[in-house]
Parts: structure tokens; C-alpha cells; sequence
């Protein structure tokens, strides 16, 4: 998913580039009368919306959010998990590969990210930590081993230190 | 076209205060980027409170600095068109200046910490970090800024009203409604009566969740509910600052025509972009809160198909309108429309990571990576802040314009060095690094280090071309030209 979010990032990027570079580069030439230049943006707006349609129907459902509603299936396991300044608890840090689980995270004190690291460079999946509130994230592990829990909401002196191993065997 | 630019000698005194105190702080705030980015890339060793503080800082410095600069720049070319006070200007920045000294006083001695967006209860809950009172002057600071802000906005509804009959028909919807466009209806009017109503709603919405919280810090028994603190904060920072861009480009409506010699007409699409944004921009900040599961799910979907429309009508007005207007016009390229231009691609590059981080999918697992810092860097370090140089350079210097090579070089390093660096947050993003991390993991580092090195090239550039209007702010010219 990142991969394909920073290549789909880059290329459109690139392609606004490449378009002020054009007509940056001609600029210094007069042409009068100018050419229509609005011709095409009434198309273009129409193509961006069609494609608006298409990419929010394509990308919301089935509803990204796992177990979100109401009528989700019943998960194999429920974990607790609390945050509070600067540490995780969970009930349980031990589950099964292959198995849906259930995180049930909430904080004791301020906002906290509860967020499932596979290695330090591959975030799999996160929710909120709210005091007050319950998030319900859903996950699956295909791969055992160790997964590291991290902190992605500040929450003060020793947010960046707020961690926790999960163990899937 | 008229080359009426700021008349009489207090309006000429103000604008250059704006400019000289914009710049110098810009500056300052830019420093300590720097630090930050190197002792994320471990170059630098200070203590986790202080770089949060540092954070603090820059966060917060950047933000109102955007946001006074950026209402200079309105308040300039506005007046092009209907009768402010020099007087309620001031008092912005008066009050601003008192809010100032708070918030560093809060950071600097009291210790205060908890980011530019005070995250509820975080303010309250410092585990010993800081005080009450640390956290009530900061707060207490942004009351400031944003009272100094409804002053000056609440003057230019007035002179709108005034000269128009009312700030909907500043934004031209009665003219869409009747089908019969004014063409001489200035787009800076337009542009303007929509940033006073956004961020009228916007600063009252944050002043309310300002008092709720000073009120929490000394009496917290009086608590307040954690998710709508987060939505209204989001709401009031989500408005403030993209306000800012819809302030600056005032500016550029009004300076591209002087340049390429082509007037910038209003049009229907262009009154219906605008109507389309003031609505768009209050409804999209619920894309910061896609990880909070427990949010309607209406509130989510909205989130995600707003923050794709909201690009739509800036990239076929603004910018369409802009390289319009540029093409095959026979400009002379100079630094301030160089400046200016390049604002304009650095916005409108900065609008695809961000929407694309809309999307709940990848949300899931960019939310608060460093991916987050490089889109909005991209606007605003690569958008909103060239092109507010570029506006600043044609306001004190177009009159007798030379340009060094020095000039062209720095340009160049400034962009290019601000691109590696917005693009290696974007990288350390897609590699899963956390923002607001004080400490990065050796995995990181040589993301971080490159992006360091970068934030060095972009500091120097800035200092030489930050100095070098602020030694021109002299010359800022008065009068017709
Ligand atoms: C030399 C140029 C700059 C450098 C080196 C720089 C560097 C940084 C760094 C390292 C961070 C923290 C990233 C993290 O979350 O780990 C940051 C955050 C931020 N920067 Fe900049 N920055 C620069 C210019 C700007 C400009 C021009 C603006 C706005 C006009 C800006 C606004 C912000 C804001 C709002 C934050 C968020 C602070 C927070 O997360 O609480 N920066 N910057
Ligand atoms: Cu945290």
C-alpha cells in the first residue's frame, strides 16, 4: 500500500511538473491573440469527477474499516489495550497467525496512536487511543514473529518511547 | 490596470512592519527546523523536552507568522478596492505581538510542550512537564492572535459590506444565482469575502475550544469531551491554514496581470470554484480524524470524498487561471514572479499526497507518518511561503529592479533543496517513520540525514533572500507608479 501511494504520488507530481515547465518555458514568447486556453478545463473537470465517482465507490467498498459495523462477525480474539503516558497495556500480547483479532484500544490519559509495526519501516495497520472512547481495530497476522507497537499521537515527553511487543505464533 | 499600491505614510509604516517583523520570524522559525531535522538525523544531541518545545515552536510560529503575513498580503490588495483601517491592522498585529510573548514565554520558561494543535487534554496532562499556567499562557496566547485576527476580519466585512452590499455578494453568489456576470468584480474581493467568512466560523470555533480549555486547566473538574475537542481543534486549525494560500493569492490575481500585461477576469467558473471552497474547506477537516473509529461513519466518508473535490476547483481556477494567463504571454522573468510561479506548482504538487492520504486505505498506514509534514511542507514551505516572498518583492522592490546572479542561484537552491526536502518526508512516510518523533531509529536515519542536509541548503537560501527584501523594505513604494 505505501509503495503504491508514493509511486501514484510521484507520477502525478511529476505530470503538474512537467505541465508548469511548458508553459514556464514558453512564457517569454508573445503570442496575441493568446490561444483559447479554457477550452479543455470544462472536459477535465468532468473527467475528475467521473474518476471521483469511480475512485470512492472502488475505494470504500467493501467498507476499508474491519468490524466497524455493527453486523461484523464475531472476532476469534478480543485484546484490551490502554495507553497511557508513556506505555501500552494490553490483556494479552500473545496471539495466533491466521486468526482475527480484536484490539479494543482506549486511554487512561491523553490521546495516544495505537499503531502494529512489522520492523521499524512497515506500519500495518493503527487507530486512536482516546480517553473516554473505544476503537475497534480488527486485525489479521498471516506471518509470525514479533510485532512492535509504537506511539503515533503525541502525547508528550517520552511519546517516541511508548512501545510494546506483540507475539504471533 | 491601476498600480495603486499602499498610499500614505502610517499604511506604508504598517505594511512594512508586517513585512520586516513576517520575515525576520519566518527566519527564526526556519532555524529551528533545521534543528529539529538534525537532531532527528542524530547530528545534534538535545534533550527529547527541549525538541519538543522546539516543535512547539516552529509549529505554532510558522502557523500564526502564515497566517499575519498572509493577511498583510489581503489587507495590501484589498485595499486596491474598498476602504480599511489602517488602524484595526495594527491592532492585529498588537495583539498578536502580546500573544507572542505569552506562547514563548509559555515554551520558553514555563516548559509548555504539547504541540501547536493542544491536542485536548494533553495541555491539562503533561506528567509534571509543565505547569497550568504554562499551558494557560499559551492558550491564552492563541486567544490573543485570534482576537487581533477577528479585529481585521471584522473590518474588512464591513468595508465589503459597505462598497458591495454584503459579504455573499462580494463572493459573487448573487451574481451566479441571476446568471449575469460583472466582469470588473475584482477576484481579490472574491477571494477575500470567502477567507473572512471561513475563518470568521473558523477562529470562533477555536476560541470556543480555547476557553473550554483554559477553563479545564483550573478547574478540571469540568472536563470536556476528547472527540469533539479533537474535531473542533481540527476544524479551527484545517480553516486557519489554508486560509492562508486563499489570503496569498490574492496576490497572485493581482500581480500575474501586471506582469504578462493580461487582466485576470472573473468568470462563472470562477465564482462557482470559489462557492464550491468556502463550503468544501469547512467540511473536509474530518479527514484528520479518519483514525478515530468511533466518528460516524458519515463523517468518515465524508473525510475521504471531500479531500479528493476540495482539490478540484484550486487546480481548475487558480492555477489553470495562472499558467492561462503566463502562456505565450511574453513575460520578463524576474525573482518576484519567479517566486510567485513556483508558489503556485508547489501548491498545487502539494495537493496530491495530501488527497491521496484521504483515502481510508492508505490512511490506515500513513496517518501521522512523516508523510503527514511533507505534504503540508510541500504547500507551505514550497507554496504559500514563495509565493508571500515573491508578493513581498514586487510590493518594496518592483520599481527599480536588478537582478544578480546571487539572486538566480539562491532561487534555485531554495527550490530545489526545498523539493528533496519535502520529498524525503514524503519517502521517510512511505517508509512507516512516525512525525513528532524527538528520537529517529537507526532504520530511519539516512532519510532523516539526507532531509537534514536539505533543510540546511533551504535555511541558507532563505537567509539570503529573507535579508535581502528585509534591506529592501526601504524602498517599498508609495503611491501610483
Ligand atoms: C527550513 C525550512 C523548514 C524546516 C527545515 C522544517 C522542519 C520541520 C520539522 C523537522 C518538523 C517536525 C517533523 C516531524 O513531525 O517529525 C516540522 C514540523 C512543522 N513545520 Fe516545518 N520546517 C520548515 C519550514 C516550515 C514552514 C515554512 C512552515 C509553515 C509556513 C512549517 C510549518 C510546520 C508545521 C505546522 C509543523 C508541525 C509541527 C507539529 O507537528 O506540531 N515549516 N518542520
Ligand atoms: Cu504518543
Amino acid at each position: 500500500m505505501q509503495s503504491f501511494a508514493l509511486t501514484l504520488s510521484l507520477v502525478l507530481m511529476a505530470a503538474i511538473v512537467l505541465i508548469f515547465g511548458w508553459v514556464v518555458l514558453s512564457a517569454s514568447t508573445r503570442e496575441v491573440p493568446p490561444a483559447k486556453p479554457f477550452r479543455w478545463r470544462s472536459p477535465i473537470f468532468w473527467i475528475l469527477i467521473v474518476a471521483g465517482v469511480i475512485i470512492s465507490v472502488a475505494t470504500l467498498s467493501p467498507w476499508p474499516m474491519s468490524g466497524h459495523t455493527a453486523s461484523a462477525s464475531e472476532p476469534d480474539q478480543v485484546i484490551q489495550v490502554t495507553g497511557q503516558q508513556w506505555r501500552w497495556e494490553l490483556s494479552s500480547d500473545t496471539v495466533e497467525s491466521g486468526k482475527e483479532v480484536e484490539f479494543q484500544v482506549t486511554s487512561n490519559d491523553v490521546n495516544h496512536g495505537f499503531a502494529i509495526y512489522r520492523d521499524k519501516t512497515k506500519l500495518i495497520t493503527q487507530t486512536q487511543a482516546m480517553p473516554g472512547f473505544v476503537n475497534k481495530l480488527r486485525v489479521i497476522f498471516d506471518e509470525p514473529g514479533e510485532y512492535e507497537v509504537m506511539c503515533l499521537e503525541y502525547c508528550g515527553l517520552s511519546h517516541h518511547a511508548m512501545s510494546a511487543t506483540i507475539f504471533v505464533r | 490596470m491601476s498600480e495603486q499600491t499602499v498610499k500614505g505614510a502610517p499604511a506604508r509604516l504598517a505594511f512594512q512592519l508586517y513585512v520586516g517583523i513576517g520575515v525576520a520570524v519566518f527566519l527564526l522559525m526556519m532555524v529551528a527546523g533545521a534543528v529539529l531535522r538534525m537532531a532527528q538525523g542524530a547530528w545534534i544531541d538535545i534533550p527529547a523536552n527541549y525538541f519538543y518545545q522546539i516543535m512547539t515552536l516552529h509549529g505554532a510560529g510558522m502557523v500564526g507568522t502564515s497566517g499575519l503575513a498572509a493577511a498583510a498580503v489581503m489587507w495590501y490588495f484589498l485595499r486596491r478596492h474598498v476602504d480599511l483601517s489602517t488602524g484595526a491592522f495594527l491592532t492585529m498585529l498588537g495583539l498578536s505581538l502580546v500573544g507572542v510573548v505569552m506562547i514563548l514565554a509559555s515554551i520558553g520558561i514555563g516548559g509548555f510542550a504539547a504541540a501547536w494543535t493542544f491536542l485536548y487534554p494533553l495541555p491539562a496532562k503533561s506528567a509534571g512537564l509543565w505547569g497550568p499556567h504554562a499551558a494557560a499562557g499559551y492558550v491564552g496566547g492563541l486567544i490573543f492572535i485570534g482576537v487581533g485576527f477577528l479585529v481585521f476580519y471584522v473590518d474588512c466585512a464591513i468595508a465589503i459590506i459597505k462598497r458591495y452590499g454584503g459579504l455573499l455578494r462580494g463572493l459573487g453568489i448573487d451574481q451566479l444565482l441571476s446568471g449575469k456576470i460583472d466582469t470588473d468584480h475584482p477576484p481579490t474581493v472574491v477571494a477575500s469575502s470567502m477567507v473572512i467568512i471561513i475563518n470568521v466560523i473558523g477562529i470562533a470555533v477555536g476560541a470556543v475550544v480555547l476557553v473550554m480549555t483554559l477553563v479545564n486547566l483550573y478547574v478540571p473538574s469540568i472536563a470536556i469531551d476528547a472527540l469533539l475537542a479533537k474535531n473542533m481543534i481540527f476544524f479551527f486549525g484545517h480553516v486557519f491554514i489554508n486560509a492562508t494560500i486563499y489570503m496569498a493569492v490574492t496576490g497572485v490575481y493581482e500581480i500575474l496581470p501586471a506582469y504578462t500585461g493580461r487582466p485576470w477576469k472573473i468568470s462563472r467558473p470562477f465564482l462557482a470554484a470559489w462557492a464550491a471552497v468556502t463550503l468544501v474547506v469547512m467540511a473536509v477537516y474530518p479527514h484528520h480524524t479518519l483514525m478515530d473509529f468511533v466518528q460516524p461513519k458519515w463523517a468518515l466518508v465524508l473525510g475521504q470524498v471531500l479531500s479528493y473535490l476540495s482539490g478540484i476547483p484550486v487546480l481548475l481556477v487558480t492555477i489553470w487561471g495562472a499558467l492561462a494567463n503566463l502562456h505565450r504571454s511574453g513575460v520578463r522573468w524576474e525573482l518576484p514572479l519567479r517566486l510567485i510561479v513556483f508558489g503556485l506548482l508547489g501548491w498545487s504538487i502539494g495537493i496530491i499526497p495530501a488527497i491521496i492520504d484521504g483515502t481510508i486505505r492508505v490512511n490506515y498506514v500513513m496517518h501521522n507518518t512523516l508523510w503527514v509534514p511533507g505534504h503540508f511542507h510541500l504547500y507551505l514551505l514550497l507554496g504559500l511561503l514563495p509565493m508571500l516572498l515573491g508578493i513581498m518583492y514586487f510590493a518594496a522592490t518592483r520599481a527599480n529592479w536588478q537582478e544578480s546572479v546571487a539572486d538566480r542561484l539562491m532561487f534555485w537552491i531554495y527550490g530545489v533543496a526545498g523539493l528533496v526536502f519535502c520529498l524525503f518526508l514524503l519517502l521517510g512516510g512511505s517508509s512507516s517513520v512516525p512525525r513528532r518523533f524527538a528520537v529517529h531509529a537507526q532504520e530511519w536515519l539516512m532519510l532523516t540525514q539526507i532531509g537534514a542536509v536539505a533543510a540546511v541548503l533551504v535555511l541558507l537560501a532563505s537567509l539570503y533572500l529573507g535579508i535581502k527584501l528585509l534591506r529592501r523594505l526601504p524602498h517599498l513604494q508609495v503611491g501610483g507608479a
